[in-house]
């Protein structure tokens, strides 16, 4: 029983540290070709995630596997009913990670401009599909007893496709912050601005997430239960607003931390409003994948609670540490003076 | 087709696929980690251009292993939900674990290696691509861990309509797991030596940098030795483990259809599953099978034609990939004894028929890792958990044809495009040969990222 919420609770984590951290890559990924004008300036953006970008991935990995050893059932079912989606979100990771390797293989600008289009494509893809499914997964899929009686098409709801533009905001915000802290120049002010720009639609669409959420999902009833959970939203809000608060005085570094707040303190909002359910039905609630119904064996839940308490600890100390040894900026003659770089 | 059918052939090809990639990565990081090592323990630039010019071929390969790893992890939910929700208590744990483990850890060191060469001491940067090969050697452990438990469910009781999990130290220990470990895991570094003899191999029949490609080409051959005569010395072992515990793949892999005791091998065999015989048997040996099997010469040996017909695996496949594995693996020895023995008597550069030889080799250990998988997959057909769990049961349910022959179809074409992608890539950076300098490392510029 407690650990199933222990496991509810580290599946929230798992996720909303992937989404923190290649959100920034899915963004920057994103902005590539608009923020650099040129070759040069191409390749650093693509250099300031250079060394994270896989470590960052792995949180995905990580969360798919702590998802089927914890919750096999929601595992196969959401994967299975998720179907062409994840499909898509497969691909475009794959072209995405082979497109930062191969880009810079070949001196050629015609070779460039083809894997600068597909790490475009292949950066909105995941943010908008993330957000998609996270949308459906908020308001329920149509499954009961006889199975699962959606389709892709069925995912691109309304309330779908409003998280799907609101993940892919996040992530565009988070990314020009990112590239602001890791930038000079020309290229850190462009990413600045675009930073600016973005915040007020980001800051719309949130508020509509927020407002389409309570017909669209059963999310409140948690929040109307313990009133002081929407301490969690409004911490988002508030992250959200401290965002601009500290662009406007120029404090990138700042900025960036509330941002990595907001994305985390969101994907936060929506599983607080979960609980105790993983994939809610919108059609008959019985038939909900909760904790408890979706679970694995208490033994193995054991095990697993034992591999995670000594292990991501560790992971967690070298990741800090991977980071510090990166910190600082990225500039167009560091990208110059090494061969082995993108 | 149904969606059985279709499932497996996208398994089948998306594993295949991500599975040109890995064996490469497992035995070239260590190599490239022995260069460097060289390189910090005497100072000598060589060795540091030789892991600069490797490194950078791994690196290639490396980028397609990493990305089309995920697919795996994702299919079991996607095309097997079946299976997912029937074995997901056990089957779950070592995916999270590698991920865990070993993921995170190779993720951030190939991060440390590739980017700080000048962030990072000399030392610590060898280090660093030490701590990538130990944790891709890592990866193999927990995945084969979890492969070895559908080949030879251990430690588990059928309970809520699912296999739960009963005893952790059972599914970590298994036996079966344990030697397909070994015996990949040092497939791996052939395929990674063989790449490197035959590169090195072209470059010495056009005498380009032939110091670096001489000392690249010892270090390949003796790898290469050790590493064969292990693949030989654990695939023995791992026969064992199969005939005592899956007697179908056995029987299968050597087109056995009558149980006997003191059972022999014929070397010429083509069978005929249809009506339970083999067409043509010549040239026999007699004990041997029995011996392989159980390393004595009188043990009994089962016949398929003991299990009934739906319990048994496609016969064919599974015999001619074993033959041909086996045949491989014979070969390799044999090259890369004179590769060694040329490389120390100094006489490779006037070699060439040999040259050429291992030029055209680096492909015959690729083949014999897919055989292998061949013969571990399809011999543990017709179930998916062996004894256990049927491959038609494991399906998700709620797909349809046309999903996934789209996905097939939609996998087929991009993994052609980015395989071709890479083998041109690789090809192109192999022919260059290495920087003079070794790069910007030697200059003594600034702080580079």
């Amino acid at each position: 029983m407690g650990l199933q919420i222990i496991w509810f609770v580290l599946w929230g984590v798992l996720w909303a540290v992937y989404f923190m951290l290649d959100g920034f890559v899915l963004g920057a990924g994103m902005l590539q070709r608009f923020i650099g004008r040129n070759d040069d300036e191409r390749r650093v953006v693509i250099n300031t995630v250079g060394p994270v970008w896989d470590g960052n991935e792995v949180w995905l990995i990580t969360a798919g596997g702590a998802t089927f050893a914890a919750f096999p059932t929601t595992y196969a079912l959401m994967f299975s009913y998720l179907y062409t989606a994840l499909l898509l979100l497969l691909f475009a990771l794959i072209v995405r990670g082979v497109s930062f390797e191969f880009r810079g293989k070949l001196e050629s600008s015609r070779w460039k401009g083809a894997w600068d289009a597909a790490i475009l494509v292949s950066s909105f893809l995941p943010a908008l599909l993330f957000g998609v499914a996270f949308g459906n997964i908020f308001s329920g899929l149509p499954m009961d007893r006889g199975g699962y009686h959606g389709s892709f098409i069925s995912l691109l709801s309304p309330f779908g496709l409003l998280t799907g533009l609101l993940f892919v905001l996040l992530f565009l915000e988070h990314g020009a912050l990112y590239l602001a802290a890791k930038t000079v120049g020309d290229l850190h002010g462009r990413a600045k601005r675009v930073a600016q720009r973005v915040w007020p639609a980001l800051l719309l669409v949130a508020a509509s997430f927020l407002v389409a959420a309570y017909p669209a999902t059963r999310l409140s009833e948690n929040y109307f239960r313990v009133p002081l959970l929407l301490a969690v939203p409004l911490a988002a809000v508030a992250a959200l607003l401290a965002i601009r608060v500290c662009l406007a005085r120029d404090r990138i570094l700042p900025a960036f931390a509330a941002s990595c707040a907001t994305i985390v303190l969101v994907v936060a909002t929506g599983v607080t409003g979960l609980f105790p359910n993983l994939i809610p039905s919108s059609l008959d609630p019985a038939s909900s994948l909760t904790i408890y119904n979706s679970s694995s064996s208490h033994y193995t839940l054991r095990i697993m609670t034992v591999v995670a308490a000594v292990f991501l600890p560790i992971v967690i100390a070298y990741k800090i540490w991977v980071y510090r040894l990166f910190r600082g900026k990225v500039t167009v003659e560091d990208v110059m003076g090494d061969e082995q770089s993108y | 087709m149904d969606v059985v059918t279709l499932s497996r052939l996208q398994f089948a090809i998306t594993s295949m696929f991500h599975f040109l990639f890995v064996p490469l990565t497992l035995g070239l990081s260590i190599l490239v980690a022995f260069m460097e090592t060289r390189y910090v323990r005497t100072g000598n630039v060589l060795y540091l251009r030789m892991a600069k010019f490797w490194g950078k071929l791994f690196l290639i390969n490396f980028a397609l292993g990493v990305v089309t790893g995920i697919t795996l992890e994702f299919q079991f939910g996607m095309n097997w939900a079946e299976y997912s929700r029937y074995v997901g208590d056990i089957f779950g744990a070592p995916l999270a674990i590698e991920a865990t483990l070993a993921f995170f850890l190779e993720s951030v060191f190939i991060g440390v290696w590739l980017f700080g060469w000048n962030k990072v001491s000399k030392t610590f940067h060898a280090v660093s691509i030490w701590i990538v090969a130990i944790a891709t050697n890592l990866s193999a452990l927990w995945i084969l861990l979890a492969n070895g438990w559908m080949q030879h469910p251990v430690g588990y009781v059928i309970r809520n309509g699912r296999a739960e999990m009963v005893d952790f130290m059972a599914v970590a220990t298994n036996p079966y797991g344990l030697i397909k470990f070994s015996h990949q895991i040092v497939s791996g570094y052939v395929v990674a030596a063989f790449f490197v003899l035959g590169i090195s191999a072209w470059h010495l029949l056009r005498k380009s940098q032939p110091d670096f490609f001489r000392s690249s080409f010892r270090m390949g051959a003796v790898f290469g030795l050790v590493s064969i005569v292990l693949v030989l010395a654990t695939g023995d072992q791992h026969a064992v483990e199969v005939a005592k515990t899956q007697p179908t793949k056995f029987a299968a892999m050597e087109a056995v259809w009558e149980t006997s005791k003191g059972a022999g091998i014929n070397i010429i065999v083509i069978p005929d599953a249809q009506n339970e015989r083999n067409i043509v048997e010549k040239v026999f040996i007699p004990k041997l099978l029995s011996y392989m099997a159980f390393h004595t010469p009188e043990g009994e040996v089962k016949g398929l034609r003991d299990f009934p017909r739906q319990d048994r695996p496609p016969v064919a496949p599974v015999f001619f990939s074993f033959r041909a594995m086996v045949g491989m693996g014979f070969l390799m020895v044999i090259l890369a004894l004179c590769a060694v023995i040329a490389s120390f008597r100094g006489t490779i550069e006037r070699n060439r028929l040999l040259l050429r030889f291992l030029l055209y080799a680096i492909p015959i250990p690729y083949i014999a890792n897919q055989l292998g998988w061949i013969v571990a997959e399809m011999g543990r057909q017709p179930w998916i958990v062996y004894g256990v769990l049927r491959t038609s049961d494991a399906v998700s349910t709620s797909l349809s044809t046309v999903q996934v022959a789209g996905s097939l179809a939609g996998f087929t074409l991009l993994y052609g495009f980015l395989g071709a992608v890479d083998i041109f890539l690789l090809v192109m950076y192999a022919r260059k040969g290495p920087d003079d300098d070794a790069g910007g490392i030697l200059k003594p510029a600034g702080r580079e990222v």
